[in-house]
């Protein structure tokens, strides 16, 4: 039995549904540093041509719209908004922010390298810069035992204070790796993404070089989803989906009354 | 007897059945690791002494809907979910390998590494069996490591590895006891690309909206052939009425 309205409402049913699983990953990673705000982003489905538009009605005339009939709805993208979250001071002198473009590159185990905005970063048992999950950053830092305070500079420069030594040392160089789109870069988990081919390769400059952010020492990026747009967003899901539920009973009551009163 | 009154019998009778399959999916929205049925119709026509013009109805489950479920993180160690491709092997009750993707384990005081239903794990060589153990940890390859009781953390040991398969899906079917296993009755060989995240458990793929939508559809089909039903018995009623010596 053919109850196409039925049907259609279904797949808006199916992406309200979507999109509330997208508002609440958004509001679960409210607080998570480095996170990019999702968005579920839809299209309508295919057509059915019943009367072609600009099909001859005769002769000399032509039909001025046709007779279409969309299917419903579907989920085309989740794309992240790599808009930039508010720096946030928290003293902790290995914890860097981006002030601008530009991610982090880290090392994974296998050899590969991904990219974050996160960055709290901790030494592990041999001085080394890693992220919180362990994965070291690339190019690695290593800070002496002996240093008494690390500085990063706004350009990416770590130099360390040495004990017995009044002027600092440098010990290495965070560069940052900007991306031609962004958005297309594949979100792993972690806090981290991975390059793929719509985001396009990576290029690793210097902090301040080439449209790329510099670095802010002492401070962390928060995430950039907004709660008040997301709680509206939710609001407007939840009636959306309402909406589409009463449309598939609207039907269901055609249908009973077409059995019971002919 | 108007045959018409037997082709909506069928069309009835398949629609109840068609509901039973749908069912079936409906209670089962939140089983772990869950496949749903697919159910479809088909019309069988009649061949005989002239057009094939009676066409019965016949509801058939064509096959499993392999879509992956929604991953729940419970934060439970021995709660793994596969990451993509992939199942886990256990033994079932008749004794035979069999597949499934429901990954809530447990450890069982015989030192048994089972499923929430109770089917053992296989591992290397046979069901996993596991030592008296403080704690059990289930790596991303499947390895099971184990820090033997009264011991330290830094006792942690590999002792096993959970058998972890990746059969093309067009060679999976689901048995009587809902488990999979392939169609030529083989063991699949173990595959080293499948992953597991631990903490997490895959539930039901049934999509809730989905079935309720077939569930109204099936409902008001049904109508529809008790309707034709009701007519034909009305049509008989009077024929059988003109025919009567009054």
């Amino acid at each position: 039995m053919s109850t196409q309205a039925m049907w259609i409402s279904k797949t808006g049913l199916e992406a309200q549904q979507t999109r509330m699983s997208v508002i609440s990953n958004n509001l679960a990673n409210v607080n998570t540093t480095g996170y990019k705000k999702s968005r579920a982003v839809f299209e309508d489905l295919l057509y059915q041509n019943v009367r072609q538009v600009g099909a001859q009605s005769s002769q000399d005339t032509i039909l001025p719209t046709g007779l279409q009939i969309g299917t419903g709805v579907r989920t085309v993208a989740t794309e992240k908004t790599h808009t930039q979250g508010t720096i946030q001071q928290t003293g902790n002198s290995l914890d860097i922010a981006v002030n601008g473009r530009g991610f982090f590159q880290i090392l994974r185990p296998d050899g590969s390298v991904t990219y974050t905005r996160d960055g709290s970063f901790k030494l592990d048992g041999d001085g080394q810069m890693v992220t919180s999950g362990g994965y070291p950053l690339e190019p690695s830092i290593s800070i002496p035992d002996d240093s008494l305070s690390v500085t990063v500079g706004v350009d990416g420069t770590v130099s360390v204070l040495q004990a017995g030594n009044a002027t600092p040392t440098q010990v290495g160089n965070i560069t940052l790796a900007d991306f031609v789109n962004p958005t297309g870069l594949d979100p792993i988990g972690e806090n981290q993404f991975r390059e793929s081919l719509s985001s396009g390769s990576p290029t690793v400059t210097t902090p301040g070089e080439s449209g790329v952010g510099l670095l802010s020492g002492g401070s962390l990026e928060t995430s950039n989803v907004n709660v008040v747009e997301e709680l509206v967003s939710m609001i407007e899901t939840q009636r959306a989906y309402e909406m589409n539920s009463k449309a598939i009973s609207n039907s269901d009551q055609m249908l009973q009354r077409l059995m019971q009163d002919l | 007897m108007d045959t018409s009154l037997y082709v909506a019998m069928s069309g009835a009778k398949q629609a109840m059945l068609a509901q039973a399959v749908n069912s079936h999916n409906l209670s089962n929205a939140n089983t772990t690791g869950f496949k749903a049925d697919l159910s479809q119709f088909r019309s069988m026509p009649v061949y005989g002494a002239g057009l094939p013009s009676h066409v019965y109805a016949m509801a058939e489950r064509p096959g499993i809907d392999f879509e992956k479920g929604t991953i729940q993180t419970t934060g439970r160690e021995l709660d793994v979910s596969i990451q993509g491709e992939g199942w886990l092997a256990v033994q079932a009750e008749d004794g035979t390998e069999a597949y499934t993707r429901a990954g809530d384990l447990r450890t069982t005081p015989d030192g048994l590494l089972v499923t929430g239903t109770g089917l053992p794990v296989m591992g290397g060589g046979g069901p996993v069996t596991l030592p008296e153990s403080e704690k059990v940890d289930i790596g991303v390859d499947g390895t099971i490591s184990i820090i033997p009781l009264g011991d330290s953390a830094a006792t942690l040991s590999a002792i096993d590895r959970i058998k972890l398969v990746n059969p093309p899906l067009a060679d999976v079917e689901k048995g009587k006891d809902g488990l999979f296993r392939l169609k030529s009755g083989v063991d699949a060989e173990p595959s080293a690309e499948v992953r597991l995240v631990s903490g997490s458990v895959e539930s039901s793929n049934v999509s809730v909206v989905s079935a309720m939508v077939d569930m109204i559809e099936l409902a008001r089909s049904f109508e529809l052939q008790v309707k034709m039903m009701k007519t034909v018995s009305e049509n008989e009623a009077t024929s059988a009425q003109l025919m009567r010596i009054s």
